[in-house]
């Protein structure tokens, strides 16, 4: 298998969330860390996607943004193997993300005069034209400003924005969270389309496992901050090998089996501040065996060539 | 025959504005028996919280109701006052919206606030209604509820202040409960439990439900029948196994085959052209009939109409669209 075009390794992210230092005098509180990302590995192939999938607040959005430069990690490493000038973002709210002030033309040519700033106007311009169309926008909406567009068609200005960087890898998070199914099916289909004429790369995140399993060639199931099994998507979906994933798929609404009655996952996402000890899927795992509560399965655990952070999958897989 | 709890007919929503009078909701009939879960689905802008707040009587002015009738149980309740309809809600329809804290104070205390709402709709004295304040906070899910009864909206999860608002929507034992996205801020495992319980509570209880989402997925899993909305008009109503699986309305077998699949693979996901028209700017005849692909000149001139089940769509109901 050649390079992969992203390496993650061991990645940690922790936020202070200590009360501010008069209180925790005064109140005597301890200053607390909360391990927003705790130990992440993944590997992505050029021009695959892989995808990120889990509830609110297991570290998807934190992780995207150590990818992308715009947090440190505290622990860990980040290996780009590319072109660092040809990473761009796209976010899940594609009005918060464009320049209200701005008209759309003046949006997508920004990281064009970034990249190449001796580019000659009319160039630009003519750029600016194809981009428009490519994203499947008109070149008289150049001369519009975001609140004009619906917000479908502002994720696809936003879409238009990161390929005029003439990207390689594309970081989105959430990229169609906001917009309505039918929209989203506009935009799922563009990015494929544009990854299969472009050969981008993509790290794709949503906690719509529907959405994901259409998108991406490797899956990555998070629970508060770690990776708890990654595999490709067909396997995931066939043998889920996490109780957590497991229990993911049975709750998610299935419109080809309308009407299911089904027991729900019982308990919450505890805090990220104080996670269980051991495995911290034990309180709710159904199957968790008295050395849960104490040992952290190991994130390198392999079953069947697939990574999955189990002591019972792997248990099961030695037999 | 008994008189199904919600019964509305031929409502429209209106809002005037300086640039002419724009209409939200138009020609909306349907009906809600006992124990029935009526889901309310379409996209953004489609009409659904409007026609909600319509039958609550929360429609902000100068938002109004311009024609059709509001049945609760046989009793008209479109025509009633303010104070009249004040009544009403609390004590016979409960509101779920989706985000809890519009329906909480986060000054009180949970516990406080319900024992409030229990007395204001029954006439428990104040240890009783405590009692009744825990009884409901016990049926929704609340774990350990004598320590939790005494804490602050803040201090609880958004799962956990969800189910704090529909204990506080059952206080009065309402014959109904209309559900605005009541799932939507919530994360899967979460949304799960609570349409668990709210299917749980329209069992047992006998409660209608209107449960109005965005969300296709939550609708097959929770709803008996489902009404699905386009531009402020019903395109389509039926059970929802056959809304799901067999849909009649072009815009409703658009919209599912633009949902991924957990199944099939697809390579490209089924796209409906275009946009939801603007309300200042619907279409003669058929709302949908830029977008479709079977339209018709029919579909152009005449406005589709459904009675009580099926498609609003002349190539349903007739056929042809010539
Ligand atoms: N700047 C910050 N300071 C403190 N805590 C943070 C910060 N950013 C994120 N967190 C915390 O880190 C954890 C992971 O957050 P993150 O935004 O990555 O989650 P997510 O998986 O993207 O969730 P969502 O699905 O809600 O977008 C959360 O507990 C969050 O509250
Ligand atoms: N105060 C208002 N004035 C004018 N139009 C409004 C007002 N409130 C809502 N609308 C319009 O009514 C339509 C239906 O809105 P709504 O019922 O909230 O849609 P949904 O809940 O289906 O997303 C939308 O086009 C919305 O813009
Ligand atoms: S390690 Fe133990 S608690 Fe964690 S998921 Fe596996 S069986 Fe359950
Ligand atoms: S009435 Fe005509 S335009 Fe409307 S959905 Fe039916 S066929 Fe299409
Ligand atoms: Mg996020
Ligand atoms: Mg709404």
């Amino acid at each position: 298998m050649t390079r992969p075009i992203l390496e993650v390794d061991a990645l940690e992210r922790r936020f202070d969330v200590s009360a501010p230092w008069l209180n925790r005098l005064l109140e005597g509180k301890p200053r607390r860390t909360l391990r927003a990302v705790d130990g992440v590995d993944f590997d992505i192939q050029l021009g695959q996607t892989l995808a990120l999938v889990g509830e609110s607040g297991c570290g998807k959005s934190t992780i995207a943004k150590l990818v992308t430069g715009l947090h440190a990690p505290s622990g860990g490493a980040i290996r780009f193997n590319g072109d660092p000038d040809k990473m761009q973002m796209i976010f899940q709210d594609p009005y918060a993300s464009l320049n209200p002030r701005w008209r759309v033309g003046r949006i997508i040519a920004e990281p064009l005069r970034t990249l190449r700033p001796e580019t000659p106007e009319p160039q630009v311009m003519a750029r600016v034209d194809e981009l428009l169309r490519t994203v499947g926008l008109a070149p008289a909406d150049a001369a519009k400003f975001p609140h004009e567009f619906s917000g479908g068609q502002r994720q696809r200005i936003s879409i238009a924005r990161a390929l005029a960087g003439e990207p390689e890898f594309l970081v989105c998070d959430e990229p169609t969270s906001a917009l309505d199914v039918s929209v989203q099916a506009q935009v799922l289909n563009l990015m494929k389309r544009l990854q299969k004429e472009m050969g981008l790369t993509y790290l794709f995140i949503s906690h719509d496992l529907s959405v994901v399993r259409h998108m991406a060639d490797v899956i990555a199931v998070m629970y508060l901050g770690r990776v708890v099994e990654i595999q490709p998507t067909a396997d995931l979906f066939a043998r889920p090998l996490h109780p957590y994933t497991r229990m993911l798929l049975d709750t998610i609404p299935d419109l080809e089996a309308p009407k299911r009655d089904r027991a729900p996952m019982g308990g919450e996402v505890p805090s990220p501040v104080s996670p269980p000890p051991g495995c911290s899927f034990h309180p709710r795992c159904p199957i968790a065996l008295d050395r849960c509560k104490r040992e952290r399965p190991q994130r390198e655990m392999r079953v069947h060539d697939r990574r999955v952070a189990c002591f019972a999958a792997e248990e099961s897989a030695d037999v | 025959m008994t008189d199904p709890v919600l019964d509305v007919r031929g409502l429209r929503v209106e809002f005037p504005t300086r640039r002419g009078v724009l209409t939200a909701v138009d020609d909306i009939s349907l009906t809600i028996g006992r124990g029935e879960i009526l889901g309310v689905v379409g996209e953004s802008g489609a009409g659904k919280s409007m026609t909600g707040m319509a039958i609550l009587g929360l429609l902000e002015p100068p938002g109004r109701i311009a024609a059709g009738e509001i049945r609760l149980s046989g009793t008209r309740i479109d025509t009633l006052t303010e104070s009249e309809m004040q009544k009403v809600r609390g004590r016979r329809i409960g509101a779920i919206f989706q985000d809890p804290l519009t329906s909480l104070n986060p000054l009180f205390r949970v516990g406080d606030q319900l024992v409030e709402t229990i007395r204001l709709h029954t006439d428990l004295s104040k240890s009783a209604a405590r009692a009744r304040a825990l009884e409901l906070m016990r049926e929704v899910g609340i774990p350990a509820v004598e320590e939790r009864i005494d804490n602050y909206p803040h201090q609880f999860s958004g799962g956990m202040r969800q189910r704090i608002v529909i204990a506080l929507a059952l206080c009065a034992e309402p014959e109904l409960i209309i559900a605005d996205e009541p799932t939507t801020a919530l994360d899967v495992s979460i949304q799960a439990q609570i349409t668990a319980l709210l299917k749980r509570l329209c069992r047992e209880r006998g409660t209608a439900v209107m449960l109005v989402t965005h969300d296709m997925g939550v609708i097959a899993e929770t709803a008996d029948r489902v009404a699905v909305m386009y531009a402020g008009r019903l395109a389509e109503l039926g059970a929802v196994e056959d809304v799901v699986r067999r849909p009649r309305h072009p815009y409703t077998e658009g919209l599912m085959g633009s949902i991924p699949s957990l199944r099939k693979d697809m390579d490209e996901l089924q796209m409906i052209p275009g946009a939801m028209p603007r309300l200042n700017s619907i279409p003669q005849g058929c709302a949908f009939n830029p977008r479709c692909a079977h339209a018709g000149p029919r579909c152009r001139r005449d406005t589709p109409r459904l009675e009580t089940t099926g498609a609003a769509c002349w190539l349903a109901l007739t056929g042809e669209t010539a």
